[in-house]
């Protein structure tokens, strides 16, 4: 919570740096007269102040604060007497470091508390007052200095608004690559730890292996101890959950952006579009809730009806569900590819005497495809994607079938049951979720690379 | 329309149909193929059209599917969920004893903290029923109250100490097993006057509390056709017409009441019935016609939570008023709970907001910020190009990637604890960024160039002319992006399930390191429980989620309405 204060104080200072900076500019210039003396207006050296006092302190808190912690830590580590340490697995590791911690900040531990611990937790409070403190100093120095540096500075001939915008447009070049930045994140984080994974299991097992059961054993000589790690029966599942998906939303989606689109009333159109629209706006979680207490046990229902075995929990409930989702998804893209097919090609049509349905079939249909196309990849990456519907709907059973009506799993929901609760960043179990991550993000990121192409280029060669 | 529709032709056909004779070889096959064309058209058109008619119905019939998928979905949600909103009470008469609250006499308040307050309620509900005597039918009766009842008298008595020693009426909390038989999603109940004169006879050789009940009308027809239809095959020889047939708990169950008793039907002729007392009768007389009734729990006794002596507790409690559903408060009050009538959506809401603010408050500055530059400021090279390519690409990136993000880079390896808003919003920032920005991009698009030309011409500097003049114009159109990807990071869930935020979290969160959930991961939460009574909280908790989903959604779209500006 101190940083938050630390945050505010700092805020609270490039506010009076502000209004020395004006203040200063001002009366270097010879009072509200001599403004005109300045090389810009008075409130460009005030933010220049601001700027000095503010922005080297706030870098500092943001880098010290997620610093910190790992430092101090590494510190205690160090001094501790080797003989508690060694021996020690990461997991044991982890969960000594967890019991340090909670002990410094007075809350429950779950291990023995010896006094080699209390010692370290002690080491580990009096090393974290320390570091805080430390920051306080630093910043506040460093706020201090910035603001006196700030005030030498000004004079008449400063050239405050160009300092000032030079600033103002590295953060807006440091933000923009934020997006940069996010997807090298997601792609270090997943690519390093799969790398991890692939070192305990091979690629060759994870990408073809048949069998999923990713139990870890508790103790060394656990049986079944090793678990398999083979992601054919999940891969499977996503493509079945994705196809019935499919087989909904596409027909559906296209059909009513075609009626939607050639056929409707405008008034028909202005209130049937927003309210399809309203499926996509529902969250997941909604759907996932439908899917698993109402679909899926109807589905059931409608089974033991027609004599048949159906899963409670089974792909066709989750993939009917996902479809759903999906159509306002379809249908809003479609509507856009056969909008932007030009009004000229279906007048040609109709002079030929060829009916609406002909029209669309036979013209538009052809023209707009490409679009339709890549429209649908992008719903097919949605699908393979989504996660909720199917972690409360599809099930767990990693099952290798061609029956809808069974269990089936899917790759997202074993990264969600694989990482929900507590982790060890060491067990293959939690790796393989960073695994299942990869292959995930590369054929979404592959998908959506061809669709977001083919639907580029497609308006391109009607604009 | 195979053959190409040459003029040539069309002259042809229109010669045709004038010439009247000409019925010979080979000028007839060449006539006929000068017909060919009009004729071909002809007799295609009803096919055509009906072809143009199917069109057009599927075309219809797959809106009025997508449309009925939502009116479906919101009465299924809406049809579970609005009971939630309302709470059953049970009034109680509870005598505030001094020697179980504070026999010593210090009204310390630790001591009232402690004090048996279940003991109370229990001893208040056990003189309401004396008649309950057996230790596993106190069980069952106690069942009715709440764990959240004694804390109710807890609260009352810290609130003010002068009620000790004096009996209150209150209204305690009921349990969820008796909440949804007052929703009526135990049993249905029919009730049926009797139609004849009932006479009350005690069965010889029987229990104390067995009693026959014979009516001169046919008022057990109801019980005869049940058992009808339960009979099983291998008691059909068993029967006769007229026998004694005995009523199983597989079938539905079968009470009279009569002289302010009850009496549960265990076997029964079309004429008289025999059964236990479950609640002692008044007098032993006979009843007129219209005096007493028949009822009929339509669920097997065997398939329901609250067997039948404790229905007819809750029907007792009901007749005398005693209890009654009320406006569910708790509802929005109350944080996580294990027990389905004392759970709340508080601690979810509170921790929705708190990461909803942070979220906000990271993503719009960067987003407009990003946007700007993109915009206005980057040359066309290809960091820009591949900067743009990585922002479509990021908004199409399954929203579980960030999660994985979240627990890689920000818990694992900068150290921010998990389960808390901070984190979350973390999460939530990178994943609705790319709306953002895309959003804020069309924003800035759509301010016409002569604005920022007429601004550079007066002397501004390129940023005062995006900051004084561009941006106040475009602002309006970011906030509505800005409210849409709100409104998208409210409703999600999947990435927050990784990074902690599934806890089970009782207290209301106070602050952005508190740990929390969010009100979608409540939901999944909740939708997990085995027990009943969470169907309608979860669905109730949908319904909340949805409406401020709606409001965001209406002030984008009033927003975009009030500012939209043609140039």
């Amino acid at each position: 919570m101190s940083s938050s204060v630390l945050l505010l104080a700092l805020l609270a200072l490039m506010a009076v740096a502000y209004y020395a900076g004006v203040k200063r500019a001002v009366s270097a210039a010879g009072g509200p007269a001599g403004i005109k003396h300045l090389h810009s207006l008075p409130g460009y050296y005030g933010f220049y102040a601001a700027l000095w006092a503010g922005l080297p302190a706030l870098l500092l808190l943001g880098l010290w604060a997620s610093l910190q912690d790992n430092f101090v830590l590494s510190l205690v580590m160090a001094q501790m007497s080797p003989d508690l340490v060694s021996g020690l697995s990461d997991g044991q590791l982890s969960l000594l470091v967890s019991d340090i911690q909670n002990l410094a900040r007075g809350n429950i531990v779950a291990g023995e508390v010896t006094p080699a611990i209390q010692a370290a937790a002690a080491d580990y409070g009096r090393l974290q007052d320390l570091a805080t403190l430390a920051l306080w100093v630093l910043a506040l120095a460093s706020g201090l200095g910035g603001l006196t540096l700030a005030w030498l500075r000004i004079a008449p001939t400063l050239r405050a608004r160009n300092r000032v915008e030079g600033v103002v447009r590295v953060i807006l070049v440091v933000f923009s690559s934020i997006a940069i930045l996010t997807t090298l994140g997601i792609l270090l984080s997943v690519v390093f730890e799969s790398l991890l994974f692939f070192q305990k299991v091979s690629v060759i097992e994870f990408f073809f292996g048949a069998e999923w059961s990713p139990q870890i054993a508790l103790r060394k000589d656990q049986v079944g101890a090793s678990g398999a790690f083979g992601a054919v029966p999940l891969f499977a599942g996503t493509l079945m959950v994705t196809l019935i998906a499919m087989l909904i939303a596409v027909p559906i989606g296209l059909m009513a952006a075609i009626y939607l689109s050639e056929y409707a009333s405008s008034q028909v159109r202005s209130w049937a579009k927003p309210i399809l629209e309203v499926l996509a706006g529902i969250p997941t979680v909604v759907y996932g809730f439908f899917a698993a207490l109402t679909v899926a046990p109807l589905i059931r229902d409608l089974g033991e009806g027609l004599g048949l075995d159906v899963s409670s929990e089974s792909a066709l409930a989750a993939g009917l569900v996902m479809g759903i989702m999906i159509i306002p998804f379809v249908s809003s893209l479609s509507d856009d590819v056969i909008n932007a097919v030009p009004q000229s090609m279906r007048d040609g049509s109709y002079a030929l005497g060829a009916t609406q349905s002909e029209t669309m079939r036979r013209v538009i249909f052809p023209a707009a495809l490409p679009g339709i196309v890549g429209g649908v990849l992008l719903a097919v990456s949605r699908a393979i994607g989504e996660t909720m519907i199917v972690v409360m709907a599809a099930g767990m059973s990693a099952n290798l079938t061609w029956n809808p009506l069974e269990s089936v799993t899917t790759v997202t929901v074993q990264i969600v049951a694989l990482l929900t609760g507590d982790q060890e960043f060491d067990s293959p179990k939690t790796l393989a979720a960073f695994a299942l991550g990869l292959a995930l993000f590369l054929v979404t990121l592959i998908l959506n690379v061809i669709a977001l192409h083919i639907v580029r280029k497609y308006r391109e060669q009607y604009e | 329309m195979n053959k190409p529709f040459t003029p040539s032709s069309a002259s042809n056909t229109g010669l045709s149909s004038t010439g009247p004779g000409g019925d010979t070889g080979p000028d007839k096959s060449e006539r006929a193929g000068r017909r060919a064309t009009i004729d071909i058209v002809n007799a295609s058109l009803g096919r055509r059209y009906r072809a143009e008619r199917r069109f057009r119905f599927i075309g219809m019939s797959a809106v009025v599917i997508g449309l009925a998928f939502v009116a479906i979905l919101f009465a299924d949600i809406i049809g579970k969920g609005y009971s939630a909103f309302q709470q059953t009470y049970i009034r109680l008469t509870v005598d505030f004893a001094a020697e179980v609250i504070d026999p010593e006499g210090t009204r310390d308040r630790a001591v009232l903290s402690d004090a048996n307050y279940l003991k109370l309620a229990r001893d208040a509900l056990a003189a309401r029923f004396p008649e309950v005597t057996q230790r596993a039918d106190k069980q069952a009766l106690f069942g009715l109250l709440s764990p959240g009842a004694p804390q109710q008298l807890r609260e009352m008595v810290m609130a003010d100490p002068g009620i000790i020693g004096t009996t209150r009426e209150v209204w305690v909390l009921a349990d969820d097993d008796a909440d949804m038989f007052m929703k009526g999603r135990s049993t249905p109940i029919d009730i049926q006057r009797g139609a004849g004169l009932a006479s009350l006879i005690p069965v010889e050789g029987g229990a104390d509390d067995q009693i026959q009940v014979l009516s001169t009308a046919n008022d057990f027809s109801d019980i005869m056709s049940d058992l009808d239809d339960f009979r099983t095959e291998d008691r059909v020889d068993a029967t006769s017409p007229g026998a004694q047939e005995e009523l199983t708990p597989e079938m539905p169950s079968h009470l009279v009441a009569i002289n302010g008793g009850l009496v549960k039907v265990q076997q029964a002729t079309s004429a008289a019935v025999i059964g236990t007392l479950i609640k002692p009768l008044a007098t032993a007389t006979d009843a007129q016609p219209g005096q007493w009734a028949t009822m009929r729990f339509g669920t097997p006794e065997n398939d329901r939570r609250l067997k039948d002596p404790v229905v007819a507790w809750i029907y007792d409690l009901g007749e005398a008023g005693d209890i009654e559903k009320r406006f569910n408060s708790l509802f929005f009050t109350q944080g996580a709970s294990r027990e389905p009538e004392l759970a709340g959506i508080a601690g979810a809401l509170m921790g929705s907001f708190y990461t909803l603010v942070l979220t906000l408050l990271l993503s719009f500055p960067v987003g407009v910020g990003a946007a700007l530059y993109l915009e206005e400021f980057a040359p066309r090279n290809w960091l820009t190009d591949l900067i743009e390519v990585n922002i479509n690409n990021l908004a199409a990136v399954p929203s579980i990637i960030f999660g994985l993000l979240g627990l890689a880079v920000f818990i694992n390896f900068f150290g921010i604890p998990r389960s808390t808003p901070l984190v979350g919003a973390l999460v939530l920032t990178f994943m609705t960024l790319p709306t953002i920005i895309i959003a804020s991009r069309s924003a800035l698009q759509s301010v016409p160039p002569s604005i920022r030309e007429a601004a550079l011409g007066v002397g501004a500097s390129p940023l005062q002319t995006q900051f004084h003049h561009v941006l106040p114009l475009a602002i309006p159109g970011m906030l509505t992006g800005a409210i849409l990807g709100m409104a998208r990071a409210l409703g999600e869930t999947a990435p927050l399930l990784m990074i902690g935020m599934v806890a089970f979290i009782v207290d209301t969160p106070t602050g952005f390191l508190s740990p929390s959930t969010v009100l979608p991961v409540q939901i999944y939460l909740w939708a997990d429980s085995p027990e009943v009574g969470f169907v309608e909280r979860t669905s109730a908790a949908i319904l909340v989620l949805l409406a401020f989903l709606a409001v965001m959604n209406l002030a984008a779209v009033l927003l975009r309405r009030k500012f939209e500006r043609r140039w």
